[in-house]
C-alpha cells in the first residue's frame, strides 16, 4: 500500500492508502476529518470545499495518490489559524450574519468565499454581483441571500 | 437585503433591559400585580431526583378551545396544528428541566433540529421563563421514547406551537422551586427575592445561584405545583433577534451529523439500487469477485438493493461500480410522466356546475405539477449497530418512534431493545420524516452482522428516495360583475405516503375530527381539508383531494415541506389573476377587496407597500403578488420577475440553469408570537428559495420507470445565479400569544407570486409547473452501473 504524504490544516499528515481513494475519503473516513461533507461526489455540489495552497479545490474529485508532498491542504478545521484572532473573518461574518441552518454546506460555503474574495483580490478588485452570483456551493435549505451579505462583510474584514 | 423586525416595541414592550438592581428581575408570586386573564395558572410537576427535576403537562398548559362551529371551511377553527397539538396531549408528563449542581438546566427537546432552528428558539423560551443566560442551557434532541408516542414528530410546522407552553410551565415551576429553596436558605420570603441571569438575590445584597440552589430545591417524591407564567408584556428574550446557538460548532466544521460520528466500527455502506424506481434485486452475479477489491469488507443482498462495506465511501463506490446484479422491475417500471399524467386527468373528481345566474361567467385553469425531490443534501445516512438482543441506530429522524417500531420489525426484536438516537439533520424538507435510512442499516447491519454507516449516493436520492408526488390542479370559479360566486379546485395526485405518523395522529384524533365530518376521509384527505385554506370571500368554495388507488404504494413519495400547499396556492393565485383580468382589475386591488381576514390583509398591504406594487416596469418583466394562510399565520409575497431574452438567455457556463430571474423579492409574514425574528426570517427567505425552484427550476423526469435525474447537476434546486438580488422579510406585528408555524409558510406563497409574476410577464399562463420540465436540458447519468465514477481532475479546477 503506497505511502502518501501532504501537510494538512498545518501539520504534514502519513498513511498508507491506494493512490486512487479521493481525498474526501481520506479525509473523513481515514483521518476523522469530518468538516468537509459529501453531497455528490462528483464536483457537482461544492459542499466538501477545501483549499489546497490557498486556492479552493474539490477533494471528492482528488485522488491522494495525485497530491505532492508540499501541498498544502486546508479544511474548515484549519481555516481560522490561518489568519489572526480566534476565528477567520470570514467564520466570524458568519456567525454575525446567522448564516447557517443546517449547516452542513456552510464548511464548503465558507471556504468557497474565503478563495473567492483572494481570488478578486489577486485580479486587484473587489466582489461584485457578478461573483456571488458563480459561487457554485448549493444550500438546500436556501440561505444564499446571508451568504451574499457575510461574503461582503467578511471581505471587508480579511486582510 | 433590509430586514423589518418592526421597531422593538413591534414585539416588546416597556423592556428594562438595564440589568440594575431589580432591573429584568420581576418576582412574581400569587401576589403579582400581572395576574389577570392571561396570568392563568397552570400546573406541572416536581419530579424525584437528585437536584431540581421538573415537568409539564401539556394538557393543562393548553388554552381552552371552544366548541367548533359548522364550516364553511375547517382549518378556520381546526386546522393541522390543533390536530398535532392535541394528538400530543396525554403523554407531555414527560416533557422534564432538569438544573445541575453547575447551575446549568438541560432540557431533552422531543422534536428534531434538521436547520429550522427550533433548539435555538426552545433555548430562549427556556431562558425566558428560568431568567437563565442562553449560554447556560444545554437542549438536546430526545433519543426515541416509545412511551411519548406521537408527541415526538416533527413535521408540519407544529414544533414550536405544540411545546411552547408546556416549556414554558416546567421552566417557570423550576424557577418558583429555586425562589423557594433561596427563601428558605435566606430565611426569608419569595416575594423579597428575585432572579437574573441563574442567580437568587434579596434586597440585601446575599446571592445563591441556580447550582447551589439546584440540590436544595429537588423533591424526593413527585409533587404536582400551581405556577403563573410570565406575561408577555415583561418577555426579555422571546421576541428578540438571538443566534443560532450552534452557529459556531456549524461554521467550525465541529457539528457533528450522522456520518461524522465515530461509532467503533461502523464502517461505510453504501447500496447498489436497481434502475427501475422501486426496483429489487434478484441476485449478485459477481460477489467473489467484489469481496476481492480493495477496501471491500463486507457484501450483502437487502430488499432495496446489494449493500457493501469498505474502509472507505470512495471503495464503496468503486464496488457498486463494478457490481453485476440481475434486478425485478420496479412496479412503475412502465411509466412516464405522460402516462402518470394522462391516469391522473383521468381521475380528476368533477367540478359540480354550481347554481349560479345566468349572465355568470366562468374562469377555469388547470395545471400540472412535475414530481419533485425532497432530498436534503444530506443525503439519507444511519449508523446501525444490530446485536443478536439488541440494537442500537445513529440517525436523523423526524418521527424516531415510528423508526424504532418498523426498525424493530425488520431485524426481528421487540421495540424496546432499539435505542434510536436521533442526531441533527443537514436539512430534512419533508424527507427524514421517513426512516428509511435506518431501516435499511439496520437490515443490513443484522445481514453482515458487523456495524454499519450507510450513506445513499446522491444519485439514489432522486431515482430511489421519496419524491414529491406529481400532480393536477383544476380550477373552475364563477363570477357575476365584481362578485366571485363560486371557486372549486380539484387536486389530483400521486398518493402521498402519510405512514410517517400523520396519519396515526389522525386515527387517535377520529373521534375529534368526527363533528367536523373528516371522518370518512382517508389520511391523505384528511390532511388536505385541514391545511387547506382560501382566505377569500369566493361564495361556494369546494377544494377536494383525489388520490386514485391505482397509485397506491407505486412510488416512493412523501410530504415535502408544505405537502399539497405550494401546488395548490400557485393554482389558486394564478386562477385569481385570470378572475381579476377578466373583471378588467388589478390583482392586487382584487385581493385587498376579497380578503376575509384583517391579518392577511395587513401583511398583502405590507408588501404592496414596500414593493412598490404597480410601479411601471419594462416590457418582459412584472411583479406577482399571491399570498398563503395556514399553520396559524400567513404570508404574502410581491416578486419583480425578468423574462426578457437577455436574462432567460444568460450564459454563466455549463451546468448552469438559468431562465427567467426574479430580481426582487418581498415577504411579509404573521407567524403569531415570534420567539426568535432572526430565525423566522431565515425561515421565510429558505422558504422562499423552495418556492421559486417548483416554480421555475426543480423537478425530476419519469422516463420508463428511471428518474433520470441523479445529482445537484441535472436537479436543479434555487441557486446562487437564481437567487433574486433583493430579498426583504417583514415580521407583522401580532397580537397573539401564541406562536404560529414558520418552517413551511413561505413555500406556498413564494411559488405561487413567482408564477402570477411570470405569467404577467410573458403574457401566457403556464399550463405545467415547474416552467422548464418541458425539455430535459442534461444527459442523464448512467443507471448500470447506478452512481457516476468520482471525478479525478479536482486538481485542475481549483479557484
Amino acid at each position: 500500500m503506497p505511502k502518501q504524504t501532504f501537510i494538512l490544516n498545518g501539520k504534514t499528515v502519513t498513511l498508507n492508502v491506494a493512490d486512487n481513494v479521493r481525498l474526501l475519503w481520506v479525509l473523513r473516513d481515514l483521518l476523522g476529518v469530518t468538516g468537509p461533507k459529501y453531497g455528490c461526489g462528483i464536483n457537482v455540489c461544492k459542499a466538501c470545499t477545501s483549499h489546497i495552497n490557498g486556492k479552493a479545490f474539490n477533494p471528492c474529485s482528488v485522488r491522494v495518490g495525485d497530491l505532492k508532498k508540499k501541498d498544502r491542504v486546508t479544511t474548515i478545521e484549519g481555516l481560522a489559524k490561518t489568519a489572526p484572532g480566534d476565528l477567520h473573518p470570514m467564520q466570524q461574518a458568519w456567525i454575525d450574519f446567522d448564516v447557517a441552518q443546517c449547516g452542513y454546506c456552510q464548511p464548503g460555503q465558507i471556504m468557497a468565499a474565503v478563495a473567492l474574495v483572494k481570488k478578486v483580490r489577486r485580479e486587484g478588485r473587489g466582489i461584485r454581483d457578478s461573483d456571488l452570483d458563480s459561487i457554485r456551493n448549493i444550500c438546500r435549505c436556501g440561505t444564499y441571500v446571508r451568504i451574499r451579505e457575510a461574503i461582503e462583510a467578511g471581505a471587508r474584514r480579511m486582510r | 437585503m433590509t430586514t423589518d423586525f418592526g421597531a422593538p416595541d413591534d414585539l416588546h414592550h416597556d423592556l428594562d433591559d438595564s440589568g440594575g438592581s431589580a432591573g429584568g428581575a420581576v418576582p412574581y408570586d400569587r401576589d403579582d400585580p400581572f395576574a389577570g386573564l392571561d396570568r392563568r395558572k397552570f400546573i406541572g410537576y416536581v419530579l424525584a431526583g437528585s437536584t431540581l427535576v421538573v415537568a409539564a403537562d401539556i394538557a393543562s398548559a393548553r388554552p381552552a378551545r371552544g366548541a367548533v362551529p359548522s364550516p364553511p371551511q375547517v382549518p378556520e377553527i381546526y386546522d393541522l396544528e390543533d390536530l398535532q397539538t392535541d394528538s400530543a396531549l396525554p403523554t407531555s408528563l414527560f416533557i422534564t428541566v432538569k438544573i445541575t449542581k453547575t447551575g446549568r438546566a438541560q432540557f431533552a427537546l422531543p422534536r428534531t433540529e434538521v436547520g429550522q432552528g427550533i433548539v435555538t428558539s426552545t433555548t430562549m423560551i427556556l431562558a425566558e421563563e428560568l431568567d437563565l443566560p442562553m449560554s447556560k442551557i444545554d437542549v438536546t434532541l430526545a433519543p426515541a421514547r416509545p412511551e411519548l408516542l406521537l408527541n415526538q414528530l416533527t413535521g408540519g410546522s407544529n414544533s414550536t406551537f405544540s411545546t411552547y407552553t408546556p416549556i414554558r410551565v416546567a421552566a417557570a415551576i423550576a424557577r418558583q422551586k429555586l425562589l423557594e429553596a433561596a427563601a428558605i436558605q435566606l430565611g426569608t420570603t419569595v416575594d423579597r427575592l428575585f432572579t437574573t441571569g441563574g442567580i437568587v438575590s434579596d434586597n440585601l445584597g446575599n446571592q445563591l445561584t441556580y447550582g447551589e440552589l439546584s440540590v436544595g430545591a429537588a423533591s424526593q417524591v413527585v409533587r404536582a405545583v400551581e405556577v403563573v407564567l410570565r406575561p408577555k408584556e415583561k418577555f426579555k428574550v422571546i421576541g428578540r433577534p438571538r443566534n443560532r446557538t450552534d452557529a459556531r460548532a456549524a461554521v467550525t466544521g465541529a457539528k457533528k451529523f450522522t456520518t461524522d460520528l465515530k461509532v467503533p466500527n461502523a464502517l461505510p455502506t453504501m447500496v447498489c439500487r436497481a434502475p427501475t424506481h422501486g426496483g429489487t434485486p434478484k441476485r449478485l452475479k459477481n460477489r467473489a469477485a467484489i469481496l476481492k477489491m480493495p477496501g471491500v469488507t463486507h457484501v450483502a443482498q437487502v430488499p432495496t438493493g446489494i449493500a457493501v462495506r469498505a474502509k472507505t465511501f470512495g471503495q464503496c463506490i468503486d464496488a457498486i461500480r463494478k457490481m453485476q446484479v440481475d434486478w425485478n422491475p420496479g412496479p412503475v417500471a412502465k411509466e412516464s410522466d405522460a402516462t402518470v399524467l394522462a391516469k391522473l386527468r383521468k381521475a380528476e373528481l368533477p367540478l359540480v356546475v354550481p347554481d349560479v345566474p345566468v349572465l355568470a361567467q366562468t374562469v377555469n385553469t388547470n395545471f400540472a405539477f412535475a414530481f419533485r425531490s425532497s432530498a436534503a443534501l444530506e443525503p439519507y445516512a444511519a449508523i446501525a449497530d444490530v446485536r443478536k438482543d439488541r440494537a442500537t441506530i445513529w440517525a436523523g429522524l423526524k418521527v424516531p418512534i415510528l423508526a424504532q417500531q418498523r426498525v424493530a420489525e425488520a431485524i426481528g426484536l421487540p421495540q424496546g431493545k432499539v435505542k434510536v438516537n436521533v442526531i441533527t439533520g443537514g436539512g430534512s424538507f419533508g424527507h427524514k420524516l421517513f426512516g428509511d435510512h435506518a431501516i435499511e442499516a439496520a437490515r443490513i447491519s443484522k445481514a453482515m452482522k458487523v456495524p454499519v454507516k450507510l450513506m445513499w449516493h446522491r444519485a439514489d436520492e432522486p431515482r430511489q428516495g421519496r419524491l414529491h408526488p406529481m400532480a393536477t390542479t383544476r380550477t373552475r370559479a364563477t363570477i357575476l360583475g365584481n362578485q366571485v360566486l363560486s371557486f372549486e379546485q380539484r387536486h389530483t395526485s400521486v398518493t402521498t405516503d402519510f405512514s410517517h405518523g400523520l396519519g396515526e395522529m389522525i386515527t387517535s384524533q377520529a373521534d375529534e375530527l368526527d363533528p367536523i365530518g373528516l371522518g370518512g376521509f382517508t389520511f391523505a384527505q384528511s390532511i388536505f381539508t385541514l391545511t387547506q385554506e382560501l382566505p377569500y370571500n369566493f361564495g361556494v368554495v369546494t377544494q377536494l383531494l383525489n388520490e386514485p388507488l391505482e397509485f397506491e404504494d407505486k412510488f416512493s413519495t412523501g410530504s415535502m415541506r408544505n405537502i399539497y400547499s405550494p401546488d395548490v396556492c400557485v393554482a389558486a393565485e394564478l386562477t385569481i389573476d385570470q378572475i381579476a383580468k377578466k373583471m378588467g382589475k388589478d390583482p392586487l386591488q382584487l385581493r385587498l377587496e376579497l380578503i376575509k381576514n384583517d391579518r392577511v390583509k395587513a401583511a398583502l398591504e405590507k408588501v404592496a407597500t414596500m414593493g412598490r406594487w404597480g410601479r411601471k416596469m419594462p416590457a418582459g418583466m412584472a411583479q406577482g403578488v399571491a399570498l398563503h394562510k395556514e399553520y396559524k399565520g400567513c404570508t404574502a409575497v410581491l416578486v419583480e420577475i425578468d423574462c426578457r431574452p437577455q436574462t432567460v438567455n444568460r450564459k454563466l457556463g455549463p451546468e448552469t440553469v438559468t431562465g427567467p430571474r426574479v430580481t426582487k423579492a418581498v415577504i411579509a409574514v404573521d407567524a403569531g408570537l415570534v420567539i426568535n425574528p432572526r430565525g423566522l426570517e431565515a425561515q421565510m427567505q429558505g422558504g422562499f428559495m423552495d418556492g421559486l425552484a417548483l416554480t421555475l427550476t426543480s423537478s425530476c423526469h419519469l422516463k420508463d420507470g428511471r428518474f433520470l435525474e441523479a445529482s445537484w447537476d441535472n436537479y436543479f434546486y434555487t441557486r446562487q445565479w437564481n437567487v433574486p438580488p433583493q430579498v426583504e422579510v417583514h415580521i407583522m406585528r401580532s397580537d397573539s400569544k401564541t406562536p404560529g408555524g414558520a418552517g413551511e409558510a413561505a413555500v406556498g406563497s413564494s411559488a405561487a407570486a413567482v408564477a402570477c409574476a411570470y405569467a404577467r410577464a410573458t403574457k401566457k399562463v403556464p399550463a405545467f409547473f415547474p416552467i422548464n420540465h418541458g425539455k430535459v436540458s442534461f444527459k442523464p447519468k448512467s443507471f448500470v452501473p447506478p452512481v457516476p465514477p468520482s471525478p479525478t481532475n479536482g486538481l485542475k479546477k481549483t479557484r
